[in-house]
């Protein structure tokens, strides 16, 4: 590359204003046509791109920073989303946490038979999209006499349960006292309540999946796709932090159906279990059936070691 | 420089040097345009590459990350393994940096500035990969402290954009103070690029490791939980940024005429050897860890060298990874390698140093770290085309970009390219 164009001492404002000759000039055509033609031929896909974001959603503020007005609007906005999009009249409501509650689970491993109920009534009540399906509830068939996980079988599909000789483990979010995911996040989108629930602000969330790598229960989704859910299963009722229907490219996860619990009810997985393996209540409550479990049976939590002190217990009845 | 005596003259001469630096500007655009046939090629087959990035990018935006291979198993994938590979290009900038301006090696001060500006180069490319894997790019504004929520020092990951900016910007400011003093013939004053330069040092250091330090901090996942990987981060980047100089810069040479000096490549040669030499100790290291415990906590490394309850994907990638840095190492301590006239050797094993560098730290350690998951799951991962070709674009825009800066930087240091005397 040589330079022929910069003269020692010719004016710098002269060298700029000089005509272009007939050869830059159809150069600078040729590039110009590539550059224009190129950026809008790469840029034909977005043709179909649905905006599912209106310009006050896109300034709309973090949770925490909505003062009860903008709350009532956001609300409002998001029935009117459904309504539009899904036909669908919902009630999306942001109930809060309960003074003097810590929610907790308890799950009796001898009593799962591993039927999956509870996984199909979570999917019901938290308007998971179908498609591509996502659930928040993962039965593994364990093996009879190990705890290690890369033993199970996430894909057992056989005519009855139990099968003998394996014991059923399902896991959920654990809604850790300590949970990683929370530090993992970058804009804090997500954080645990004052409830213990550890919740989402799905229009928050920027979707960089850090909070699902930091996970050690794989308890997280993401929402990879817009999702799909036919109409006449979409569940109306709807809470802001829970199982309204989310936006395509962020993530979400059980909130112990936090519509359904902060307003007295039991979690639908719980409600759903045939065999009575699931039980719910306060933790801050001395007569809680979650207080006798942990006074009376042989309870455990998942993988203690990584420090994330779930609220979300295991026990033996034999 | 005029004496300033007054208000009137000092308003003047700033006035002045603006409109001095916008002729600087307009005729850098003119020159970016100017070169030969073989320069225009090259720039519009990374332009039109970076075209199909830009398709494939925007067919992303429209479907959404499912138009990738990820899935909630393995939810990072080539972009994530892209970008912690270029980060510790990006770092790897000081291996430039503190020869010529610690050791005062003559003949570096020469390229360091290269270096720097591949270093700038390379962050965009980092920012872009980010920015793709994104579920929602749109709210990237959440990650500005105050009108966002920037949870630091919290996040890992807000470490990571306070390092990654940071980093940026030192060294854009120094290549482009640099520059622009060569351009006017001026001494640069050492107070306003020096301080820089030392802390780009310490900060090219940081950003590797803040980058290991997103994996190692997450508990839940062994394979990353492990003190190692922050050293052979930063080993690893030391071994594939000055090798991939040292192929860039005999381009360089050959392309331009531009005198890089024979000392350059011998001490960079040096850096290569000693940096590969102790990352492949610290490779050795894991292995033994992961496998002579017999610890369940083994399965990812199980998985990636071995192959894990017949799924097998990484297997073959990992291992010639393996082979193509023992090569080079090999070579590299051969005397094949030492003399000038033998560059075929140099080079031959600068490539496979970096190319099993990408390997063993983009998909070898991101990838296995996701499997068998957390639930002892195992769905492998398999970049989709689309994914690739948005990976094919940020990469020629970031040559791209580079190549452009040599252009106007070649010119500048080499003195062809200044002001003209009279403003």
């Amino acid at each position: 590359m040589s330079e022929k164009t910069t003269g020692k001492s010719a004016a710098g404002k002269k060298e700029m204003f000089k005509p272009l000759s007939r050869r830059s000039f159809l150069k600078a055509g040729a590039l110009g046509s590539l550059l224009i033609g190129g950026t809008s031929a790469a840029m034909l896909p977005l043709r179909k791109f649905k905006n599912d974001t209106s310009l006050e959603t896109f300034f709309q503020q973090h949770y925490e920073r909505l003062t009860p007005g903008r709350m009532e609007r956001i609300l409002k906005r998001i029935e009117n989303e459904v309504k539009e999009r899904h036909g669908i009249e919902a009630r999306v409501k942001d109930p809060k946490p309960i003074p003097d509650v810590q929610f907790a689970y308890a799950l009796n491993i001898s009593r799962c038979v591993g039927c999956r109920r509870c996984v199909h009534a979570c999917v019901e009540e938290n308007n998971q999209s179908r498609d591509p399906e996502i659930q928040y509830i993962r039965v593994l068939e364990m093996p009879d006499g190990t705890f290690d996980v890369e033993k199970s079988n996430h894909d057992y599909a056989p005519d009855t349960v139990p099968t003998e000789g394996k014991y059923y483990m399902p896991v959920q979010c654990q809604q850790c006292e300590n949970p990683p995911c929370v530090k993992a996040c970058p804009v804090g989108a997500t954080w645990k309540d004052d409830d213990g629930i550890v919740v989402i602000d799905y229009d928050w969330c920027i979707g960089c999946r850090y909070c699902e790598a930091a996970c050690p229960y794989w308890a997280r989704r993401f929402n990879f796709a817009e999702p799909k859910i036919p109409k006449e299963q979409i569940n109306p009722e709807m809470a802001y932090l829970g199982n309204r229907i989310r936006p395509k490219g962020t993530m979400e996860k059980c909130t112990f159906c936090l519509g359904r619990v902060r307003n007295g009810l039991l979690p639908k997985c719980s409600e759903a279990c045939p065999a009575g393996a699931r039980q719910f209540g306060n933790l801050l409550d001395p007569d809680s059936v979650i207080r006798h479990i942990l006074r009376e049976k042989r309870v455990y939590v998942f993988k203690e070691e990584v420090g994330t002190r779930p609220k979300f217990y295991y026990w033996f009845d034999k | 420089m005029e004496k300033i005596e007054n208000g009137e003259v000092h308003k003047e001469a700033i006035s002045g040097s603006l409109s001095n630096y916008g002729l600087f500007l307009l005729r850098a655009v003119r020159l970016s345009f100017r070169g030969h046939i073989a320069f225009y090629s090259w720039m519009i087959f990374l332009t039109i590459l970076s075209f199909f990035g830009l398709r494939a990018y925007c067919n992303q935006f429209v479907e959404g990350l499912i138009t990738t291979g990820m899935t909630d198993q393995v939810s990072w994938g080539v972009y994530i393994a892209n970008f912690t590979f270029l980060v510790g290009m990006a770092a790897a900038a000081v291996m430039l940096v503190i020869p010529a301006y610690l050791y005062k090696e003559e003949e570096m001060h020469n390229i360091v500035i290269f270096g720097e500006l591949f270093a700038v180069a390379v962050m965009i490319m980092c920012m872009l990969f980010v920015t793709v894997d994104l579920g929602r790019p749109g709210r990237f504004w959440h990650l500005i402290p105050v009108i966002g929520r920037f949870n630091f020092p919290i996040s890992m990951l807000s470490w990571d954009v306070v390092a990654l900016t940071g980093y940026f910007i030192i060294n854009a400011h120094v290549c482009g103070y640099l520059l622009y003093m060569k351009y006017l013939g001026q001494k640069p004053s050492k107070w306003l690029y020096m301080p820089f330069i030392i802390l780009s040092i310490v900060w090219a250091v940081s950003i590797h490791t803040v980058t290991a330090f997103l994996y190692v901090g997450i508990a839940g996942r062994p394979f990353w939980n492990s003190a190692i990987v922050a050293p052979r981060f930063i080993a690893s980047a030391f071994t594939a940024g000055p090798a991939f100089m040292i192929v860039a810069f005999q381009i360089i040479r050959s392309t331009t005429g531009y005198h890089i000096g024979d000392r350059v490549f011998q001490l960079l040669r040096q850096i290569v050897t000693i940096s590969l030499l102790i990352s492949l100790f610290l490779f050795g290291c894991e292995i033994f860890k992961e496998f002579y415990s017999q610890s369940l906590h083994n399965a990812s490394a199980r998985y990636l060298f071995f192959g894990l309850h017949g799924h097998y994907a990484l297997v073959p990638w990992i291992w010639s990874a393996i082979a193509m840095e023992v090569a080079a190492v090999i070579i590299l301590l051969s005397r094949f390698s030492k003399t000038p006239a033998r560059h075929i050797w140099l080079n031959l094993a600068c490539i496979m140093a970096t190319v099993g560098i990408w390997i063993e730290k983009g998909p070898g350690l991101i990838i296995p770290g996701f499997l068998p998951t957390p639930l002892g799951e195992i769905v492998e991962y398999t970049p989709t085309l689309n994914e690739t070709i948005v990976c094919v674009g940020i990469w020629s825009i970031g040559i791209l970009l580079f190549s452009w800066m040599l252009r106007l930087a070649i010119p500048i240091t080499s003195g062809m390219f200044h002001a003209t005397e009279d403003r």
